[in-house]
Parts: structure tokens; C-alpha cells; sequence
């Protein structure tokens, strides 16, 4: 029998994470890969680079909008229609600045929505297609930032809080069927995103070591997977902290 | 603001950092810099050719894209953050190899580039910029230059070595050349002392695409005859399909107070490190990874030197004074009680360079590193500069952090043919501390 390569869906391909995760699934063996981003011309150069690591890999780039859910529904009703899906990762996100969520409202509410309410139309809009076909793969990128609220950085973690809790649910609608879903909660790791931080003192995960494991919880259809793993524990620990210590943390 | 230190780990200054990421964005990111920026990738230098203190970074490992790869060429085109392991790892499998590469592949093309490195081929293959064939240079006003060696060679010559100040590099084509597979077919063989040594590489030049030696820079002593060692000699080889070895990559965990390489370590270093290799010695087929990179697969080894850091002390001297100029520099390093570890010899081609600024030229470079003591280390180096002033020699800008300009002058005698080309808006530690601004 000879293996059909495995489509891939990408929203956020453009990502430091995505594409590091699109890098491991080129190698070695071909897949079709749709990439899914705001900007085409950094699309195309994420595609590019992908063809010369897998001539035989199939690397579409899809310019779509990330916040109207009409729009949403659409690409992804399109994607669904041209066949299976094995795998979606979605993966957008912008870390901005608590201090500016704060001060101007607006950037408080685009930091929700393309942090959460962004990933959640995607997810729901192919969650729909996964169960109709009762396979494939359903992947979100969370963060530890989504698991206790903090003053550094609270209304990002409340998006990624959002998506926690919406993978939490959508694992107990698909419990028993064929699609699995996978919530990964990355610690700061050393992507563009996050090269304002480099230096800082807490050392930064290296983003293909953390695509790495990504690769992997989804290969494993793991529900909840901390990169690097470390953090599971730490954020047991942050989470069951009391209030009376917690709040005296400058975290 | 961050601190950044660079491998030497010789100072640790706060540094502002702007990230490359997006080629489309880098001209503007360059025009509005607040201040002069030098261009910083994976910061595997040893000195200050990488860092400008209270200036900018301009970070480019996000430009870490391949462009184009024609498997029938053998032409590749990338960005200039993109790493020569992943650029050995895509092409490999298909018969193509970077002819040249220093001791780590951990480090980006635009640094290769910009300080000419060179590896175990030079007699060979010249250096890294023989094999480029084009570069694609963003200035700080928002001039983009693309230079090779046929078109504005001019341009080229002061980018290939140009040390980053000529502009930022931000995409090149590079020729690979020609390979099997990932195998070598090595020899190490022992030599006694520098007499054999150059016996040694004199009689493998021809046959051996690869070498390189290790000298024991202790033994031998005060009166007597320095410059045991074991050299080492390979070539690409096709033995077909073999199981690849497991790396298993190791992080030096902490930073010792003290550096690791001292008197007491060394000694004993040395001689078990001499005795294994010559216990092992003659042929072997090995992987190009542990051949060419051994160091790799230990994360952070500069951390062993200690909290103060480290000293790379590289020179070249021409081959007629060669042999008695290395034999006074070992003479000098005994004396002084400090030594090397990472003593590394080798000679380098007949050959011209292609930058105005590049390090290699023919002759032999002696490579050695000590842990930073100050004052003492200073004076060793000062008589080291001694010598190799004398023979008409001159240092490495890419491993150095503290040699007087006029050392910098006598042995790059086309600076003042480089300046006419440099960037306004780029500055380094080393440019201020070796051209002024």
C-alpha cells in the first residue's frame, strides 16, 4: 500500500513554533502542508523554505483572516471540502505588553481576541469537519501563562486561559471517537516573540527543541503536554500557591 | 536592555536588541535604530568583534530560511541567519557538503561570512567566502548591495572578513561541494615534535583533503624540545549506507568559580588526552559530526574556563619563519606556566584570501586559548604579539579581544582600502577599539 502523505493544517504558520513544527514534519517523509497566516509574502517565504527542505511535500500558503467568523468558516469549510484532515495545529498568537492591555482598551481587547477567541472559531470551525469524519488530530498552543492569572502578564494568560478550558471541553465531547484533541502549554521559549526577553535571566527554551516535543504529544494524541517539561510542576506548584504567598510574588 | 557576552565570556554588558526576523522589515528596522548596532547571530566569536556595549544588537537568527537548493548544482541560497548544521543536514543526504567550516557549525552563514572562517581544508579549499558566490548587503540608510566575486567585487572583498561593518548580511548563495556521504576516512597519527609535525603536513597536503593537529603545549618543558602532538588527516569517503551515531548532546550545567583549565588540571589533561589519541591512533571511518565539530555536542563548554572568562590567541605566520616562530610562541607559553588546552596547529594553503580583512594567508596559525588572570595573561600575550609582529604575522579579529591597533594595522595592510567601505551606522566593541569608531 503506498502512503498517502498526511495533510497538515497550520493556522499561525508563520510562527516561530509552527514552522519549526512544520520543519520536523517535512523531514524525512513528504506531507501536505496548508499554511494559514495574515501576511502572504511571509507565507510564501515560510513555504519556500519548506519546499527546499522537501521537494516532494506539497506546501500550500492561505492568506485568511483571523478574527471575523464568517471568514473563518469559510477557509476552513474550504480546506475541509478539498479532503481528510490528519492533522490541525493552530498556533496564532501575539504576546503584547500588560502594561499596554492597561493603558489602551484596544490592545486589551486584540490581545483577547487573537489570543483567544481567534483560536477558538478555528478550533470550532474544524472540529466540526474532524467530527463528521471522526479523524484526525485537533492541536492548540496554550501557555503556562493560562493557568494562574498573574500581574505580568494577565490578560494574555486569560486568552490562553480561554483556550485551556475550551480544549478541556472539546476533549470531553470528543472522548471515545477518533479524533483526538491536544492542548500544549509551552513556557517562554526563544521564538522573535520573545527576543526582548533574551538575557533576562530565566533561560529560554529553544523553540526546536520545544517543536520538537510538540511534534510528538501530537504523534502521542496527548491531551495535555507542558514544553519543556519542567513546567508541569512548577505551574502545580504556582497554581496551589495560597493567596497569602502567591500575592507577595513579584511574578 | 540585555546583557549579552560573547563565547570568550570576558565581559557581560547590557546591550539593546532589535530581532531581524522579517527580511521585509529589515531595512526600516536599521534606519530607525536608536543607535549603532553591529549585527549579532548564534555570538559563537570569542572576542568583541560581535558585541557593541550600551548599542545595538541586531539579532538575525530569525532569518533562518532556506531560499532555493538546485541538487544538481550543488547551488544554495539562504538567509543569513540560517546555520551551517542545518545547511550540512539538508544537503548531505544529497550528495553536497560545505567545503569549508570552522570547529563548531553552530554558527550562522552571515558570521561565516563576515569573518571569513576557515576549517581542517584551507590547503584545499581556501576559505568560507571562496565559496560564496553571492551576498545580498542591507546598509543602514537602506541601501541594498549584492556583491560577488564578479559583481562589485570591490564590495565583496570588504564584506567577505569585513568583520559586519560594511553593512548587515542578510541573504547569500553559497557552493557546496560534492560529497558522498557523511563519512571520513581519518588517520591520527602522533608526531614527537614540530620537526615531524611539518613533516607531517607537508606530506598530506596533497593526498588529504582535511588536517589539522593538536599540540600538547606543556610538554617538553622550559629547556626542552615543545610541540608533541597528534595530527589528524581525513577524507570524504563512500562506504555506503552505514547506522549514523547517536550524538548525545551534554550542557556543561554550571560556571565553576574557578576556570576547570588550571595548572593543576592541565597537566594531567594533557597527557592522558595525548595517550589516548596515540593509543588509538591510525585509521578509522568516522561520521563528519564528532570529526569535524567534536566540541558540539557539549553545550556550553566555554563555561568551564571559570567566572572570568577566557582568551582565543590565534595567529598566522608566514611559512618561512614558521616552524621557529611557533617553537618561541610554545618557548613563551612554558615559561609562563599558563597553557592551552585547545592548542590546535595547522598550515594554511598557498593561497589569497578574498577579503580585504580576511585572517587566513598562507603560513602556519597556531590557535591556543588560556582562562583570563588579568595582568599575567596580558603579559604572555604581549610577547606572543612580539613574536608574531616579528615574523610578519598577525592575529585573528574573530577570536581576539584585547590586541593593540598597531598589530591590527601591521597585519592588515589593506584596512585603510577596507574603510572606504564601511557603514556609518555599524559600530563594535572592536571596530571602536581597533578603527576608532
Amino acid at each position: 500500500m503506498s502512503e498517502q502523505p498526511r495533510k497538515i493544517v497550520i493556522v499561525g504558520a508563520t510562527s516561530a513554533i509552527a514552522e519549526h513544527c512544520a520543519r520536523l514534519w517535512v523531514q524525512g517523509k513528504p506531507a501536505e502542508l496548508i499554511l494559514i497566516g495574515r501576511d502572504t509574502s511571509r507565507l510564501e517565504r515560510v513555504a519556500a523554505d519548506l519546499k527546499v527542505r522537501s521537494p516532494q511535500s506539497v506546501c500550500n500558503p492561505l492568506r485568511a483572516n483571523f478574527l471575523d467568523p464568517d471568514a473563518i468558516q469559510t477557509t476552513v469549510d474550504g480546506i475541509a471540502a478539498a479532503g481528510k484532515i490528519d492533522i490541525v495545529l493552530i498556533a496564532h498568537g501575539a504576546l503584547t505588553e500588560q502594561e499596554d492591555c492597561q493603558n489602551k482598551l484596544r490592545t486589551c481587547r486584540e490581545t483577547l481576541d487573537i489570543n483567544g477567541i481567534s483560536p477558538v472559531l478555528y478550533a470550532e470551525a474544524f472540529a466540526r469537519h474532524l467530527a463528521a469524519t471522526s479523524h484526525g488530530t485537533l492541536a492548540l498552543i496554550g501557555s503556562v501563562a493560562g493557568d494562574r492569572g498573574r500581574k505580568s502578564n494577565y490578560v494574555y494568560g486569560a486568552a490562553k486561559g480561554m483556550v485551556t478550558r475550551y480544549a478541556q471541553g472539546l476533549q470531553h465531547r470528543f472522548a471515545g471517537t477518533g479524533v483526538k484533541v491536544v492542548l500544549i502549554k509551552p513556557g517562554p521559549t526563544d521564538t522573535p516573540m520573545t527576543a526582548h526577553l533574551k538575557g533576562q535571566g530565566a533561560k529560554l527554551a529553544s523553540v526546536e527543541d520545544v517543536a520538537r516535543q510538540i511534534v510528538l504529544a501530537i504523534e502521542q494524541g496527548k491531551s495535555i503536554t507542558y514544553v519543556p517539561g519542567k513546567w508541569r510542576l512548577i505551574m502545580w506548584v504556582i497554581r496551589h500557591l495560597p493567596d497569602f504567598i502567591f500575592n507577595k510574588l513579584d511574578i | 536592555m540585555r546583557t549579552i557576552s560573547s563565547w570568550g565570556r570576558l565581559s557581560a554588558f547590557p546591550h539593546q536588541l532589535i530581532a531581524l526576523n522579517d527580511p521585509a522589515r529589515i531595512a526600516s528596522l536599521l534606519r530607525d535604530s536608536p543607535k549603532p548596532g553591529i549585527a549579532y547571530g548564534m555570538g559563537r566569536s570569542y572576542g568583541d568583534v560581535c558585541l557593541n556595549p550600551e548599542g545595538v544588537l541586531w539579532l538575525t537568527t530569525g532569518l533562518d530560511h532556506f531560499i532555493a537548493f538546485d541538487e544538481s548544482t550543488g547551488r544554495l541560497t539562504c538567509e543569513a541567519g540560517v546555520l551551517l548544521r542545518d545547511i550540512q543536514r539538508l544537503t548531505i543526504p544529497h550528495g553536497w557538503i560545505l567545503p569549508v567550516t570552522p570547529g563548531t557549525q553552530l554558527v550562522t552563514v552571515g558570521g561565516a561570512i563576515a569573518n571569513d572562517v576557515h576549517g581542517k581544508s584551507h590547503h584545499v579549499s581556501g576559505s568560507f567566502g571562496d565559496h560564496i558566490e553571492r551576498i545580498r548587503l542591507m546598509r543602514t540608510d537602506g541601501e541594498i548591495i549584492e556583491c560577488g566575486p564578479h559583481s562589485r567585487p570591490d564590495w565583496f572583498a570588504a564584506t567577505v572578513g569585513g568583520l559586519g561593518l560594511t553593512g548587515v548580511i542578510v541573504e547569500a548563495e553559497i557552493q557546496l561541494r560534492r560529497v558522498a556521504g557523511p563519512w571520513l576516512d581519518t588517520e591520527t597519527l602522533p608526531f614527537a615534535d614540530l620537526d615531524e609535525f611539518f613533516r607531517l603536513t607537508d606530506d598530506s597536503e596533497t593526498a588529504w583533503e582535511h588536517t589539522v593537529a593538536w599540540i600538547d603545549c606543556i610538554s617538553g618543558g622550559m629547556g626542552g624540545k615543545a610541540g608533541r602532538g597528534i595530527f589528524m588527516r581525513g577524507n570524504h569517503a563512500d562506504v555506503g549506507q552505514r547506522p549514523e551515531p547517536k550524538a548525545r548532546q551534554r550542557t556543561m550545567p554550571f560556571t565553576p568559580p574557578l576556570s576547570l583549565v588550571n595548572r593543576l588540571s592541565l597537566r594531567p589533561f594533557n597527557i592522558t588526552y595525548y595517550n589516548l589519541k596515540k593509543w588509538r591512533a591510525g585509521r578509522a571511518i568516522l561520521h563528519y559530526e564528532p570529526f569535524f565539530y567534536p566540541l558540539d555536542n557539549l553545550q556550553e563548554w566555554n563555561r568551564m574556563y571559570g567566572s572570568r572568562g577566557f582568551f582565543q590567541y590565534q595567529s598566522v605566520v608566514p611559512r618561512e619563519v614558521g616552524q621557529d616562530a611557533t617553537q618561541a610562541m610554545l618557548r613563551e607559553i612554558a615559561r609562563s606556566g599558563d597553557g592551552s588546552f585547545l592548542a590546535v596547529l595547522k598550515t594554511f594553503g598557498n593561497r589569497q584570501p578574498p577579503g580585504m580583512l580576511s585572517f587566513p594567508q598562507p603560513g602556519v596559525t597556531l590557535a591556543l586559548d588560556f582562562p583570563n588572570h588579568g595582568d599575567k595573561t596580558h603579559r604572555l600575550f604581549a610577547r606572543l604579539d612580539a613574536i608574531v609582529r616579528a615574523a610578519k604575522g598577525r592575529l585573528y579579529p574573530a577570536k581576539d579581544a584585547r590586541m593593540s591597533r598597531a598589530l591590527f594595522a601591521a597585519g592588515y595592510p589593506r584596512l585603510p582600502e577596507f574603510l572606504n567601505y564601511r557603514d556609518a551606522g555599524i559600530s563594535s566593541e572592536l571596530s571602536r577599539r581597533l578603527i576608532e569608531n
